[in-house]
């Protein structure tokens, strides 16, 4: 078994696509004035995809992916995650979406210094409330996948940063998720560990995991299956 | 997984754990101190109480007191021209007087009657409460001075120091007449025979004498002798001492309570009757009885009792009790300050971490219950810290045992230390008893303070860090559920 089949295989089998976004709006107060951050965004993803946003600082693209990820709620419209539109989900339900449905990495890692990288990676499975042994089992699986079975009694202040990152995708694959959204995954890194980051996503992409990738480096953006670009909260197809 | 976080943060921490417990210890140990020294205090106090009141009683029943300035008959000591002649003509004085408190009034004997009949009471005892002063002196043949011609060269003899000095020297014990056949109330339920007996009911009309073991010890006296009491002598028949280890009796010498009026002189009267009540939840219509029954006469309970108690033992109860509750009170409030901004600047600065866990689906609760776990094991670090510094603080003091002196209101005689009485002491009125209230020696009680520690101590210091614990933590964790994940992970971006 892969580490993206639980449901990111459910999701694919259930409806062809991951995601259906339809007249998103997303404003926010700043200073006494609505900023329009997204101005009705309607997309759709498509299963076991990769899809890169690009786009100009403060164009809406970490906004998009907050949406996405189930952490915040659109001003207006909806988004859909495998028939559930989450402007209307519960706060209990949106916690429960992103401990079983949608994988993290950001730019700056977000590892915990005190812990270990499997401690790490654990505390991705900590919601899902597994069996010790299954949750052993899956941190094992994971960091042997993310090529640091070595390297699990370390704390990332230990590890270099691509070796971080990898942390990082070991605990947001580790749960099995629909979809692994990236904000900037290798924005901390040099070229080299950038492509290694790069080779793993597309590896697990292969495996079947729909990635969604922010990100500003066009040399990331060419790997993806489709292309994006988000410029004054409208979504534009750049594919080509 | 949730241990292993709490302790790999809490020990990623170890400066803010370390101030933090630290602060809850000290508080803690304070609490703990101050307490046990409070307990201390109030067992002082009770046994300074069973010390002149005795064991089981409940209320006493005393004359008012005497109005300031308006002087009792203080000892008075008359002497005859031919007394006391000596062969140099130096004139040799010794007498004794048996007197009752001049600050004090007396009770008409009668009085026990009539609080014996009283509803609710099931004891009573009268006693009376005297000092003996003895005057003893030498004075040199005053016709020598009379005769002598200045400048002659004679210089006056005999007296005191052979060359026509006088000396005058004035002692005095406390006496207390008691029933002879009543000592499960009152003064005399507070000893224990040393050796001889006690007082029987065949002593009645008998000269003779239980005495103090520690007053017997310094006057040589023992069983079988004999002491001057008011110019009478009466036979030792027994030796008593405290009945608590650490507390004096209540009167050096007891003597029967109707030898005693007579020996003084004072009629059929009393000082105290001492009341023991049928239950605890009687006292109070016992004493509003008594009052009423007895309106010139004060009757105090226990507590108001326990207010009469002076000295350091009171001095000690009420620092501990105002400074030391307010000291405790107040680094405790520091402590839960500090742990509290200490837990919120904690949730501050892990605003990205917890939005992280936020983001791979950890639930508020989980994150406050993290919160809150880390805060209240602070706590509890500080509580155990606190524990053993305050024991070591309760060890400390029970090693050094110091000693507080209690001055019970029986004996105000030797707190006042003043004769002011008609005719007086030599030395004149406000002069005071030679040598002071020392040689009124026994009233004024020295008890050792013992500080206890009880079970309710441990389970209030643990108690007391599990809340500060809880508390920072609840503002910590109130803090960190506010937070929005999206809104953290923007703050870091």
């Amino acid at each position: 078994m892969s580490m993206t089949e639980s449901a990111g295989t459910a999701v694919a089998e259930h409806t062809g696509h991951v995601y259906r976004l339809t007249g998103v709006r997303k404003d926010y107060a700043q200073k006494g004035r609505t900023v329009r951050a997204l101005a009705g965004v309607d997309l759709e993803i498509e299963a076991g995809g990769f899809v890169a946003i690009q786009g100009p600082t403060g164009g809406g693209k970490s906004t998009l992916l907050q949406l996405l990820g189930a952490l915040d709620r659109p001003t207006a419209g909806a988004v859909e995650l495998a028939g559930t539109d989450l402007a209307r989900a519960s706060n209990a339900r949106l916690g429960r979406i992103r401990a079983e449905q949608v994988g993290f990495v950001f730019q700056g890692f977000n590892l915990i210094p005190t812990l270990t990288a499997h401690e790490n990676v654990d505390m991705g499975l900590e919601p899902l409330g597994l069996p010790r042994a299954e949750r052993e089992t899956r941190v094992t699986e994971a960091l042997a996948h993310v090529g640091l079975a070595d390297r699990a009694d370390h704390r990332p202040g230990e590890l270099s940063g691509g070796q971080q990152q990898r942390v990082a995708i070991a605990r947001a694959v580790a749960k099995r998720p629909a979809v692994l959204l990236a904000d900037e995954p290798t924005g901390n890194l040099d070229e080299h560990m950038r492509d290694e980051i790069l080779g793993l996503l597309e590896g697990l992409n292969g495996e079947g995991l729909t990635l969604v990738v922010v990100t500003h480096d066009s040399a990331v953006a060419r790997r993806a299956s489709r292309r994006l670009r988000l410029e004054k909260g409208l979504v534009r197809d750049v594919s080509g | 997984m949730y241990w292993t976080y709490l302790r790999r943060e809490l020990g990623g921490r170890v400066r803010q754990t370390v101030i933090v417990a630290a602060g809850l210890a000290i508080a803690i140990a304070l609490v703990i101190v101050v307490n046990a020294l409070s307990a201390g205090v109030r067992d002082a106090q009770a046994q300074a109480l069973e010390s002149v009141y005795g064991v089981g009683t409940d209320l006493t029943v005393t004359g008012a007191a005497a109005e300031p300035g308006a002087g009792g008959q203080g000892p008075r000591f008359a002497f005859g021209g031919d007394e006391g002649q000596s062969a140099d003509g130096t004139t040799s004085l010794s007498q004794s007087r048996l007197t009752t408190d001049v600050r004090r009034g007396t009770l008409d004997a009668s009085v026990l009657g009539t609080v014996e009949d009283v509803d609710g009471v099931a004891g009573a005892s009268a006693a009376l409460s005297l000092t003996n002063t003895t005057f003893q002196g030498e004075i040199p043949d005053p016709s020598q001075f009379a005769q002598g011609e200045p400048g002659q060269g004679q210089r006056p003899q005999g007296g005191a120091d052979g060359a026509g000095g006088s000396s005058f020297d004035i002692a005095s014990f406390t006496v207390l007449g008691v029933e002879p056949d009543d000592t499960s109330v009152g003064p005399l339920s507070a000893v224990s025979l040393v050796d001889g007996r006690m007082l029987e009911a065949a002593d009645a009309g008998q000269d003779v004498a239980v005495l103090d073991e520690t007053y017997a010890t310094s006057q040589s006296l023992a069983v079988g002798g004999t002491i001057d009491v008011g110019g009478t002598t009466v036979q030792i028949v027994g030796i008593v001492a405290s009945a608590s280890a650490s507390a004096d009796t209540a009167s050096q010498v007891y003597i029967p309570l109707d030898v005693a009026q007579t020996i003084s002189g004072s009629g059929d009267v009393v000082s105290t009757v001492y009341v023991q009540a049928a239950s605890a939840d009687a006292i109070a219509g016992v004493q509003s009885a008594l009052q009423e029954a007895l309106p010139d006469a004060t009757v105090s309970s226990q507590s108001e009792l326990a207010s009469t108690v002076s000295g350091s033992l009171s001095s000690a109860g009420s620092l501990i009790a105002n400074l030391g509750t307010w000291l405790s009170v107040i680094v405790l409030a520091v402590a839960l300050t500090i742990a509290v901004l200490f837990t919120i600047s904690g949730v501050t600065r892990r605003t990205r971490e917890f939005g992280t866990l936020k983001a791979i689906g950890w639930s508020n609760g989980r994150v406050v219950g993290q919160v809150a776990g880390e805060s209240v094991v602070q706590g509890l670090v500080g509580g155990v810290a606190g524990l053993a510094i305050g024991l070591a603080g309760i060890a400390i003091v029970n090693l050094i045992s110091p000693t507080i002196s209690s001055a019970p209101a029986a004996n105000e005689l030797v707190r006042a230390g003043t004769g002011g009485g008609e005719g007086g002491l030599p030395g004149g009125g406000g002069g005071g008893f030679p040598g002071g209230a020392a040689n009124l020696g026994q009233a004024a009680t020295d008890i050792v303070l013992h500080a206890p520690i009880t079970v309710w101590v441990v389970v209030a210091a643990v108690g007391l860090a599990i809340a500060g614990g809880l508390v920072a933590g609840a503002f910590g964790g109130w803090r960190a559920a506010r937070l929005s994940p999206a809104e953290a992970l923007r703050s870091i971006a």
